[in-house]
Formats: C-alpha cells, sequence, structure tokens
C-alpha cells in the first residue's frame, strides 16, 4: 500500500497547551533547555506559535500553530542542500528522516527551511541528576554541533513494524503507530494518518474545504495541513493579514 | 635578538631594500595580537561549540559565511590572473602574478579555515567527500575550494622556493624549476575550479526554495546566481589585486607595478563589471516580476523592512556596480592612478555589499506569515575569528613581500624591489 504520512492540525482545537511539545521531548530525548538557551537557541522539534489577528479588545482572537517538520513531498529543500546526505526523504514512507550521525553541522539545510523547523545543538545534551533514566532506550541522544528535526518518532515506527513482523503481517496496524504529539494532544488537534489512504481520516480531513498548508505555494507539497474555519486564520496563512503578530512557547 | 637580525637579513634576496627588522617586527606586533585573539576566539568556539557564537536556529549562517563569500570574491585575481597570464598570454600582467597568488592563497587558505570553525563538527568534514550528495551546491564548493586550495599552494611553493636561503638546496631548486614547467596547467585547473565554486557559492543561496528573496530561476541545474557569482568574482578579482597592490607600494614607499598594469587591470574589471551589472540588473529584473511573483510573493516587501530598503539595492547597482564600471573603463579616467583605485575601491565594496544581501538580508526576512525580521549582532567570538583571519593575510602578505620575488622585473619599477 501507498503510505504518505503526515499531519492534520485542527487549530480551532488547538488551546496552545503545549502537551505536543513536551510529549515529543519526552519521546525523542530532547535535552532540557541548556541556561544560556534562548527561543532562537533551544531544541524544539514540535513549536507551538501564537499568533492574533492583531487587534485589540473585545475584537482580538488568538490562534496557536503546532509547528514541526512539514516533511516536504517535492524539491523538499532540506534534503537538496545537504553536503553529505544526512536528510533523506524515506520513499516507502515519505517521512523526511535526518541523521544526526552523519550530520557535519553546517546548517545549510537550517538555511534552506522556510518553516524554520530545523534545530542545531548549540550545547552538548545534559540532563538533571536521576533524569536521565527517564531517557528513551529507542533514541539515540544526538550530540553537540549536529542538527535534528521532527523525524515524526522513528521508534514508534520501529516498534509498530516489529509487531507487526512478529504477527507475521507485512503491514502495520495504524493505531500502532502513533507520533508522541498527536498521542499527547488532549483536545485531539493533531491527528496522523496515511495521507495516500483515502478511507484514513487524516485523508479526509486534509481534503476539506477548511484544510490548507503553509506556504504551500512554494511548491514543496508539506504534507502538515492545517484547519480552521477563522476566515482570519486562513487569512494569515495564506499572507493576508500585515497585522499579525506572534510570540513563541517555551 | 641579534640571531633574529641575522636571520632576518639573510632571508631578505641580495640587492634588495627592505625596512629595518625593528621596524617590520613593530609593524607585525598588532597583527600577530589580532590573529593571536582571533586563535582564541576560534578556540573557544571548537572546545565549547558554536553557542560562543550569536548565530541560532533562525540566523543559521552568520558573518563567517559572508566572510568566506567575501574573501572568496577577493581572491578571485588569483586564478583570473594566471588565466589572463598562461592561457590568453598578457605577458604584461606577469610582474603582478606572484602577488596575485599570495592574494589568493590568503583568501582560500582564510575561508577553509573560518569555515571550520564554522561547522558544529569539524572532524567530520570528510564526510562530505565520502558521502558526497551532488545535488548540493556546498558539495561542488567543498570539492572545488579543496582542490583549488591546493593548487594554490602548488602555485606558491615555486615563489616560496625562489627565497635566498632556498635556493642554496639544490633539490629545492630542481623542484622549484619542475614545479615552474607545471604552472600553466595549474593556471588551466585552477581557473577551471574556481569558475564552479565561485559559481556553487552563488548557487548556495540561489536554489533555496524556501528563500524567495534569495531564490532564482536559471538554466539547466544552475540559477542566476551561479553565473553572477562568476562573473562579479572575475570583475572584481583584478580590482583587489590592485588594491592591495596600491597599499602594498604605499607602505613600501615606492612603485611596485607599472602604470600599464593598472590601466590594464582597470580596464578589464571595468569591462567585466560593466556586463555584470546589466546582467545583475536584468536578473532583479525578471526576479521582481517573475520569479518572486510565481510563488506568491510580492517582492516589494522584502524591501519595507529596514534598515535593508530598496536604497541598497540602488546603492549595490549604481554607486557601487555602474559608476565603478565607467570610472575604470573610460580611457579618461582609467588613465589616472587616483580614479582607477577609486573604482576598483567601489567595485569591491559592491561586491562584497552583494554579498552581505545575499547572506545577511535574506536570513533577516520572515518568511512565514507570522514571522518576524530578525535581528543579528555577532559575538566578540566571531568578530574576533574575523579580524583574526584579515591579520592572518597582513602577516602572510608582508612576510611574503620581503622575503619572496612577490613583483617581478619590469621597466619603468623601482629595480631595488625586482628579485624575480
Amino acid at each position: 500500500m501507498n503510505v504518505r504520512y503526515g499531519f492534520v492540525i485542527d487549530l480551532d482545537r488547538c488551546t496552545g497547551c503545549g502537551a505536543c511539545m513536551v510529549a515529543c521531548a519526552a519521546e525523542n530525548n530532547v535535552p532540557p533547555a541548556a541556561p544560556r538557551a534562548t527561543p532562537r537557541t533551544g531544541l524544539t522539534p514540535m513549536l507551538v506559535r501564537k499568533v492574533s489577528n492583531g487587534m485589540e479588545g473585545a475584537a482580538r482572537r488568538e490562534a496557536f500553530f503546532p509547528i514541526a517538520c512539514m516533511h516536504c513531498g517535492n524539491e523538499t529543500p532540506c534534503v537538496a542542500v545537504c553536503p553529505q546526505q544526512a536528510v533523506e526523504v524515506d520513499k516507502a514512507t515519505g517521512i523526511v528522516v535526518q541523521m544526526p550521525q552523519r550530520c557535519l553541522g553546517c546548517r545549510y539545510c537550517m538555511t534552506a527551511c522556510p518553516y524554520h523547523a530545523r534545530y542545531f545543538n548549540w550545547w552538548d545534551p545534559a540532563w538533571p541528576a536521576g533524569m536521565e533514566k527517564s531517557l528513551n532506550p529507542g533514541v539515540a541522544v544526538r550530540m553537540r554541533g549536529v542538527v535534528e528535526k521532527c523525524n515524526m518518532c522513528p521508534a514508534r515506527l520501529h516498534s509498530a513494524k516489529e509487531k507487526a513482523a512478529a504477527a507475521g503481517k507485512k503491514e502495520i496496524d495504524p493505531a500502532d503507530y502513533i507520533p508522541a504529539c498527536a498521542k499527547a494532544c488532549p483536545t485531539g488537534a493533531i491527528t496522523f494518518g496515511n495521507l495516500a489512504d483515502k478511507n484514513d481520516s487524516v485523508f479526509t480531513a486534509a481534503h476539506s474545504s477548511s484544510a490548507f498548508r503553509l506556504l504551500a505555494r512554494l511548491g514543496t507539497e508539506p504534507k502538515v495541513y492545517y484547519k480552521s474555519q477563522e476566515p482570519w486564520v486562513r487569512a494569515l496563512a495564506e499572507r493576508d493579514s500585515d497585522h499579525a503578530t506572534e510570540a513563541q512557547h517555551g | 635578538m641579534a640571531d633574529l637580525l641575522l636571520i632576518d637579513r639573510r632571508l631578505i634576496a641580495r640587492g634588495v631594500t627592505r625596512s629595518s627588522t625593528l621596524r617590520f617586527m613593530f609593524w607585525l606586533v598588532p597583527w600577530v595580537a589580532l590573529v593571536a585573539l582571533g586563535v582564541y576566539a576560534a578556540a573557544l568556539c571548537l572546545y565549547y561549540g558554536l553557542n560562543q557564537t550569536h548565530m541560532d536556529n533562525r540566523f543559521a549562517f552568520g558573518m563567517w559565511i559572508y566572510l568566506d563569500l567575501g574573501m572568496i570574491a577577493m581572491g578571485a585575481g588569483a586564478f583570473f590572473t594566471g588565466f589572463l597570464v598562461y592561457i590568453l598570454k598578457q605577458e604584461d600582467l606577469k610582474p603582478i602574478l606572484n602577488s596575485a597568488v599570495v592574494v589568493g592563497l590568503i583568501c582560500y587558505s582564510g575561508a577553509v579555515a573560518v569555515l571550520m570553525v564554522d561547522v558544529g563538527q569539524p572532524l567530520r568534514a570528510w564526510f562530505t567527500f565520502w558521502h558526497p550528495n551532488t545535488h548540493s551546491m556546498l558539495t561542488e564548493v567543498t570539492f572545488c575550494i579543496t582542490c583549488y586550495l591546493f593548487v594554490l599552494i602548488l602555485e606558491y611553493l615555486p615563489v616560496l622556493l625562489r627565497n635566498r636561503q632556498m635556493r642554496k638546496v639544490p633539490s629545492f631548486l630542481v623542484f622549484e624549476y619542475q614545479l615552474h614547467k607545471m604552472v600553466p596547467v595549474l593556471a588551466g585547473l585552477g581557473a577551471f575550479l574556481s569558475f564552479f565554486h565561485q559559481g556553487s557559492l552563488g548557487g548556495l543561496y540561489g536554489v533555496l526554495r524556501g528563500r524567495p528573496f534569495a531564490f532564482r530561476q536559471g538554466f539547466a541545474i544552475w540559477p542566476s546566481t551561479f553565473f553572477l557569482f562568476i562573473l562579479s568574482a572575475l570583475a572584481v578579482g583584478p580590482s583587489f589585486l590592485m588594491l592591495v597592490t596600491a597599499t602594498a607600494e604605499t607602505l613600501a614607499g615606492r612603485r611596485l607595478a607599472l602604470p600599464s598594469v593598472f590601466r590594464k587591470l582597470g580596464f578589464i574589471s571595468g569591462v567585466l563589471l560593466g556586463i555584470y551589472v546589466a546582467a545583475k540588473a536584468i536578473d532583479t529584473l525578471i526576479w521582481l516580476n517573475v520569479t518572486s511573483r510565481a510563488v506568491g510573493f510580492s517582492p516589494w516587501d522584502f524591501y519595507s523592512y529596514k534598515p535593508f530598503g530598496s536604497a541598497l539595492l540602488f546603492l549595490e547597482i549604481v554607486p557601487l556596480g555602474l559608476l565603478p564600471a565607467i570610472l575604470l573603463t573610460l580611457p579618461m579616467t582609467n588613465k589616472k592612478r587616483g580614479w582607477v583605485l577609486c573604482g576598483a575601491a567601489l567595485a569591491c565594496s559592491g561586491v562584497l555589499l552583494n554579498r552581505f544581501i545575499l547572506t545577511v538580508q535574506t536570513l533577516a526576512l520572515p518568511t512565514l506569515p507570522f514571522d518576524d525580521f530578525l535581528q543579528y549582532i555577532p559575538s566578540w567570538q566571531e568578530v574576533a575569528t574575523f579580524t583574526g583571519v584579515i591579520a592572518y593575510g597582513v602577516i602572510l602578505y608582508s612576510l611574503s613581500y620581503r622575503y619572496l620575488p612577490l613583483f617581478g622585473q619590469a621597466k619603468g619599477v623601482d629595480k631595488n624591489v625586482s628579485v624575480g
């Protein structure tokens, strides 16, 4: 079966609680921020960004955009630029995979990514005493000086594949592979699935009239869709609003 | 101290006048101090990591990449002069060829040294050669710059081996003779490699589909910036060489190159700059009207963020492009040394501004609809490493001028400095 994993994020349901960010960090062994880290030097493969319609008082409206790697499906900007093939598109799943163990840390991919969804390890990873016991044994810790990003929780995919293999199946059960952010979202705003499967709920959601993608005009075919019934959110995403302001969580 | 004086005197060619050892040492002191500070700053970055810089996840490239792009453009005089002398047989430029090689070596070795600090895992530099991504402009840059640096070292060796003490070793003489026979081949190879890496440096940003301010359409796999970078480097290389020569002349207090050399380099630089400015203007018009709009961006929005207004674009194309092209080309101004040097300085400033716009302005501009305009101010470690490389260049050039035949013998030039 053709598989193209992707997310559909319902912005009208997102409360900006940040559970997805925490779940992502716990699942993928993202270290706590270094003491000198800033919002621009931290590691947040999933980052919730707050936007507003720029109005004040009763007219003010706010929304939250969870931003992760968009896993671009066409002319993937980061894949083409990496000088040593540390980024590749998995043909079987469509996941854009970053391989930190091959990364030189040149950061050209970060320059190429229009979504700013790639993060450099500016510091050595360090956990408070005792907290290292909570590390996920299925995920390698990244060293200082390499780039990382959302790989759609590869440990969970491997686990699902192992389970399928043990049961003698060729394909995984979709219920066995749900990335940490989607699993943790308390409002169900983040949904995950196979965008190439017409029977999958994300396929339907991605093709609904309220669905859109950020910077779709660049032609990179991102596999993260957003949904909103709010006209100002859609206008903002289409760059029609000059009044948007932005803040960051974490 | 007496030993030092003796060594210094023995290294200087016979019959050549150079400043006293003490004066030369005083000249070197501030530059050595800057190199020491630069090495310390670079060591901090290597030991503690790039958190010592003010680069971040959004401003992933900073001052060092600007330095690399700028220096490599300025160093283009090395391959271009070699190409003019050995391939196009412009023999009258031969007297400044050694100087051009030293300038090239400084620029390229400095750029490579900074790159080694700029990457997060320098010990993995060989990965690019082992797992090359042939689609990446950075792969092309890495391969060509590394190869060309070796070519420059090979071109520098015959100059180095002509030092008075080196010539006393018979095997060095044979080696130098053999190397000298290879120089035309090296010049051709250097031109070939430089052609590609100058272009690839332009392509580095031109291929960034996700950065509509920098993204350009092009020919085959190369965006238009690929060709613009080659043209601009060809144009500005001779200009920078003239500026270096003129500075050396001022400091040495004597003429080192014939006025005809300046006129010729100025004319070549001016003509190429004129072609570059025309190509750049056409490219900008295409970008404004076609490329940018094709992906749904209003190009003038990019110029609404201060201080990067459209004035910067005008400054780059007219006062720092068209004007120096005219100054360098017109017979009336081309004959006058002052105007030629003024034109050369403007041309170099224009190309440096171009590299700044492409590296810094591109990253400062927002891409996502809810992004902000970004600010980046380099840390002292970045500035110190930057100045350390500049100081290293001054030292290497000073030592080469003092002990090696940088400027060849030519009629009308002060014979005391002609040791080639």
